[in-house]
Formats: C-alpha cells, structure tokens, sequence
C-alpha cells in the first residue's frame, strides 16, 4: 500500500499521521525544529520568510484555540498568510460536504490547509482529493491522529532526555478516544524507544491495542515504575456518560497524576500534557505546577515544531 | 419462441449434471436438456461453445433501492444489472422508504417489477411495522401481496418480546424469518470490526459479541417457536461455529453470507477506504478463513451479493460518516468463481450456494434446469477477464471494495422465462 503522506521521491508531501513515517524525516523535522527554537523563543518575534506568498487555510471542523493558535504563529513567522475558518458544526448542517467547503477553499488558492476534524480519516480524504502542489497538515482527525502534537512532544522529551534508545515511557489515560495518544505511540516505537506503556482501565483502551507495539498496564502504580517519562492524556467530561467511567473522583483516585504516584517514576521522570488540562481529574495541580512538569515548554516548543513541518511541505530549504 | 443452446458445458447443481450437453427452450419452459424433443426446430440458436451454461442466479440480498431512494437506484437500473450478472431471481429487502411493510407496497413494486420483465422479483416483507421493532405486520396479507420471507434488513429490533411474538407469528402460518445478527447496543455507533484496523485507525468499533449475542438470542427463540430461521450475512469465526454446533443439534435453519465477507478483512480498508464501509463490517482474516470453512462443510449454505447501491456523495465522506454499501450484483458470478477456485471447491458445488439453496430458501421453483422448469439461464464465459469500473457497471451504485480488481468470468447470456434479457 503506497503511503499517502510521501510523494513518489519518500518526501513528506503531506502530514496526517506519524505511523509509516520514517525515522529519519522524523528526526529531520526535530533537527530543523531546533533551528526555529530560539525564533520561537525569542522575546522579540522574528520572522522567517520561507512561506512568503504561500496560503496557510486553517480548517477547523472541531472547535480548538490552543492547537489553531499556535499552527496560525507558526505559520505567521513563515511569513505566510494566514486565514483562520471555524467551521465548527454547522457548515454540514447547511448541506455543504467536507469536500466542496475544500474544493471552495482551493479555488481561493489555498497552498496548504490546516485541518482538525471530528472524524477519522477526514485529513486522508482531503489529502486524496487536492490537487498535488497543496499540500494538507492534519491537526487531528477523530480519535485517530494528531501527528504534529506527537512531533512536538518527541521534541521535548529529547529536549530534555537527548536520546531515545533508553527510555521507559508511559502514557496515561483514555487511550481508545485519543488519537494523541495513538499518534504517540508510533512516533515513539519508531524512534527506538525500547519500552512504551499504556496505562488505563480497560474501558478506555482500544482492543489488541498491544499490537500497536505497547505494554498494557491496568494498575497506574505498576505502569509508573521507573519511567523516564509520563504521558497524560486529557480525560473528556463526556467519558462518564456512556458507561465507560463511574465518576471523575475515581478516575482521579486510580487513574490521576500525584506527586505519591509519581514518585514511583524515576526521580528526573518528565511529566507532559497535551492539553488543556482537566487539574484534579487526569493530573494533580501540583504535579502540573511541578518541577517535573515540561508542560509549558511543550506548548513553546509547538510552534517551532509546526514552523518545521510547514516549511519541510513547502519544500523550504 | 424456441431456443438451442448449443456446444455449452451445463451445470445444473440440483440435478447433478455437469456435462457437455445442449438445452432446449420452448414456452418459457425448459423443454429438454441433451436430446432435442421430437420436431423441434429452434428459433434462435446459441452456440454455447467454450461457455457455461447455468440456472440463472438466485441473490438472496439485493437492495433494489425503491420506493424512497430512488437518487441511489432505480429498479430499471438495478434490474439491468441483475440480468447483466446473471441473476434471474431475486430477493429484496424491505428496508426502502416507506419500509415494505403495507400489502399496497408490495403490490406496487412486484407490479413495476413485472412490468420492465428483466428478472424476477421476490420481496421480504418487514417484519415489523415501518421496522421499529415494536408491532408485527401483517404477514399474511404481505405474503398474499407477495412476500417471501420476513425481515427487519439492518434495522434492530432490540425488544426481545417483539421478537419472540414476531417468530411464533410467522411460525404459526410456517412463514421463513429472516435476520441479521447484531447487537444494536452493542454495535452502537460502530463502522469498522473490533480489531487491529479499527484501533490503529481511530474507528469506532463493532465486536464480535455483537454478533454473537444477537445470534444466540435467535437461535433459542427458534428452538422455543419452531419458526424457520435463516440467519442474514454472518461475519465471524464465532458465528459460524454457533451455527454449526445448531444445525448439528438438529435445528432447522439456513444462512448466508455476502460474497465480500469471503473476499475481504478488516484490512482491506487501508487508508480509510469507504468502499470498504459496510454491514456487517469486514472483520479480520480468521473470521475471513472461518466463513470459508463454513461454507466447505455446509454450515453456511448460501452466498449473496447483499447489492446496496449507494450513492457517489454518500461514500464521498470521512469513512465513519460514509453510507454502508457496495454495489454487487453483477459481481456476485466472478467473485464466486474466484472463492471456488481458490478454495477447490467444484463449479457443480460452488453453483448450489447461488441456485438451488437461495431457490428453496424462498420456496420458490427457479434455480434448476430440469425439463419443465422455468428457463431461467445464465451463461457465462468462464475464461473471459474484466476489470471492474464504474463503466463497467450496469447498477447505478458504482461502489464497489472491488474497483480496480481483474475478476474472471464475464456473463455472455442471461435468459429469463425462456426470453433473451441480457446479452453480451
């Protein structure tokens, strides 16, 4: 099966999901990612003009600040001009498809589009459906994927542990909805780190998730032992309608962050969040305030990430 | 009209013939097979040589898309396709808009049926009212109006008291109740089987428990009302061998299969591929190898195409949002010819699956070649390869998991009631 993210020379043509990428354009996007660091960073905002004259859509199906904010940095400091569309729900409603509201925006002469959407796979359709000079950045599609979240996550656990080959990992929470989660995972199985966990009850892990290449633990205490880093994944309020959760005090009680908890984790262990945090369900305050916690950097570190991945499509030297 | 079919190799499963031998037509009957009846003289001749001549198909599941969907397909369309796949017999289920759930219903689709005199039409009737699962039909004025068999198609009928009641009804007149195994609670919002595929891709999912639940449901509801339960489009490991372990128990009861479920897994649907969107949805190869198994050792007895035209909008969507559906009626002959020869099956067998067993599923005389019998024919050109295309395509769905493949096997003749209905 051809991968539909590279182009026939294994480019990245476009980004949709971090499973079936390879290592090596993996690493590059962290490598060029560092460059941008210190623009990223700086106080002043500086501006590099690799996607001068290009178009950035931002297609938001799913409402979203954090996500669509830093994509719409990003692609400012590129020098990009930038048009931000929150479709949110409506826009089916008045009988238009996810591909015409696309075949409009081409016609507007968009060169890349930015998209989140609530179902799985939508990114793929449009990325099958658009000419081959657009290019499509998928900023997550249902519970599928997310890859520039995992991208920027790979960033900063190297950023603060260097190499990947010796690293334990756990990621926490509801597993079957996430598609960070998903995306995590074969980003990290791909870089080489050696021991993945998954740690959950079984109502939030998908079936035979053991096959994506991960350990399975039910027990947080067990999972936690001697990790070099923790993952949290956002618990959505809706989980406790549909019988999957009995209460968020549970859910804290077994499945929450807290310094006890944590203390099982090796002593320099990085805490990370996608975000937003749900404080008091999925992660204690004062784990996420911790001197553990990277969350913030995290956050930073998005924009230099995506500055990576929108100059690598538009094929940026 | 008189016709000879010549030079063909016929195979008649229910006769037991496969032979090097020619056919004889004369007033919509099968007036000889081998030797000529004394002084016949043939109107039209049809040099069989090279080609197989066979009962004309009997699909036990195609969607023919009216009333109520008619942007989907039409009957003229979707009857078009069936002679064009060699299918002279058919059975539709009731799921069109309004469901088939009135006698007048009924009338008016048997008698637009009749009127375009492509191949027969045989409808299932709802079993339940508008199928919502809460009051029975009137099964005995439906099947007046023509109903073969009652069925709630896709829809749940969770209320397992309906359901009950439903089947001592229908046993009461010896009436065949048709049903689809799916827990409806579980399956909720379900597109893709609960397996590798659906986790690595972020898709919502459907256990198997959920077909194995519902089928259970059925099977002792059965035991308990005598009714004749054929069991609809079977999809896992698990339910071949419920059904197995009941049809060695003694039970009375028949099942099928569609023709992608024996092709097809879970990982056909790639890339969110939403040709591969369907109901049941494909599960994974051991269920593939199970259903296969089912059908060497006779536990499934029948293979439909489950024909679901769909509209190109409609499966032009994320694959959870896309419509459940392919097109297959005029791939139901190449596809089975496919599974016979990958699994050494022989045609004189592999033709029962899609002749006599659907023919006696629905009582009715069609899906044999004896003389007297209606001829209803196909033949077929068994070597011939195309590849399946939208233009390919007589069915208004052009949807198919198969677009792109090179199947073997091509329709040359479809003749119903002893007339020329499609030919090629």
């Amino acid at each position: 099966m051809n991968n539909p993210q590279l182009n026939k020379k294994g480019e990245l043509q476009h980004l949709l999901s971090t499973e079936g990428l390879p290592a090596s354009i993996i690493r590059n996007i962290l490598d060029r990612a560092t460059s941008f660091v210190a623009t990223a960073e700086g106080d002043e905002i500086k501006r590099v003009p690799l996607l001068h004259g290009k178009s950035v859509f931002n297609i938001f199906f799913e409402n979203s600040t954090r996500t669509r904010t830093t994509f719409e940095i990003a692609a400012k400091r590129l020098a990009a001009d930038v048009v931000n569309l929150n479709i949110g729900s409506s826009s089916t409603s008045k009988g238009e498809t996810l591909l015409d509201t696309v075949d409009n925006l081409c016609a507007m002469h968009a060169d890349m589009f930015v998209v989140r959407h609530a179902q799985s796979g939508a990114a793929h359709l449009i990325a099958q459906h658009v000419a081959p000079e657009v290019h499509v950045v998928n900023a997550g599609d249902g519970r599928h994927a997310h890859p520039t979240q995992a991208l920027l996550d790979m960033f900063t656990i190297r950023h603060y542990k260097k190499e990947f080959h010796n690293l334990r990992v756990a990621i926490v929470g509801d597993i079957l909805h996430s598609r960070v989660a998903r995306s995590q995972i074969h980003a990290l199985t791909t870089l080489g780190v050696p021991e993945v966990r998954v740690i959950a009850p079984k109502t939030l892990l998908p079936s035979m998730v053991e096959k994506l290449g991960v350990r399975v633990y039910h027990d947080m205490q067990e999972g936690l032992r001697d990790v070099d880093v923790v993952m949290m994944l956002r618990l959505q309020n809706e989980r406790m309608q549909g019988a999957l959760l009995p209460s968020a005090q549970e859910y804290f009680k077994y499945y929450g962050l807290t310094q006890e908890k944590l203390a099982l984790a090796k002593e320099d262990a990085i805490v990370m969040h996608p975000g937003p945090m749900n404080r008091g369900v999925e992660i204690d305050s004062s784990v996420a305030d911790g001197s553990n916690s990277v969350i913030l950097p995290q956050v930073t570190f998005g924009i230099a990430v995506r500055m990576a991945v929108m100059s690598m499509l538009a094929g940026a030297k | 009209m008189k016709i000879h079919i010549k030079n063909g190799r016929l195979i008649d499963p229910r006769n037991q013939i496969d032979a090097q031998c020619d056919a004889f037509i004369a007033d919509k009957r099968i007036a000889a097979i081998g030797v000529p009846p004394e002084g016949f003289v043939a109107d039209q001749v049809i040099d069989a040589s090279g080609l197989i001549v066979i009962p004309g198909l009997v699909d036990a599941a195609a969607r023919l898309r009216e009333p109520g969907y008619e942007y989907k397909a039409t009957l003229e369309s979707e009857m078009a396709a069936a002679v064009a796949g060699g299918v002279t017999s058919l059975a539709c289920p009731p799921d069109t808009d309004p469901p088939l759930d009135e006698p007048g219903l009924v009338e008016m689709l048997k008698h637009r049926a009749r009127s375009l005199s492509l191949c027969r039409v045989f409808p299932v009737g709802a079993l339940t009212r508008g199928l919502e699962g809460c009051e029975l039909t009137e099964m005995a004025e439906l099947t007046d109006a023509g109903c073969k068999a009652f069925s709630q198609a896709d829809a749940p009928l969770t209320d397992t008291r309906v359901l009950l009641r439903a089947m001592q009804y229908a046993a009461t007149f010896g009436y065949s109740v048709w049903l689809r195994p799916q827990d409806s609670f579980i399956a909720k919002d379900g597109v893709a089987h609960d397996g590798e595929v659906a986790t690595r891709l972020g898709l919502p999912s459907i256990p198997v428990v959920a077909e194995t639940i519902a089928l259970s449901t059925m099977l002792h509801l059965a035991r308990e009302t005598g009714a004749r339960l054929h069991v609809c489009r079977l999809s896992s490991a698990a339910g071949v061998e419920l059904v197995r372990a009941a049809k060695r128990e003694g039970l009375a009861l028949t099942c099928d299969v569609s023709m992608n479920h024996i092709h097809l897994s879970e990982m056909d649907i790639g890339f969110f591929n939403a040709n591969c969107r369907l109901s049941p949805p494909l599960r994974s190869l051991r269920d593939r190898a199970a259903l296969r198994a089912g059908l060497l050792d006779g536990t499934i007895d029948i293979i439909c195409s489950n024909h679901s035209p769909v509209d190109e909008d409609a499966k032009q969507l994320p694959f959870a949002e896309a419509e459940a559906g392919a097109t297959g009626m005029e791939l139901l002959l190449p596809l089975v010819l496919k599974w016979a020869e990958q699994d050494g099956m022989p045609l004189l067998e592999a033709m029962k699956l899609v002749t006599v067993n659907p023919a006696q599923l629905l009582g009715q005389k069609v899906g044999y070649l004896s003389v007297g019998a209606h001829a209803d024919i196909c033949i077929f050109d068994p070597e011939a390869t195309w590849v399946v295309e939208p233009a390919a395509l007589k069915s208004q769905g052009k949807n198919s998991p198969f677009l792109g493949y090179e199947v073997r096997g091509r329709v040359r003749y479809t003749l119903v009631e002893g007339q020329v209905a499609y030919q090629a």
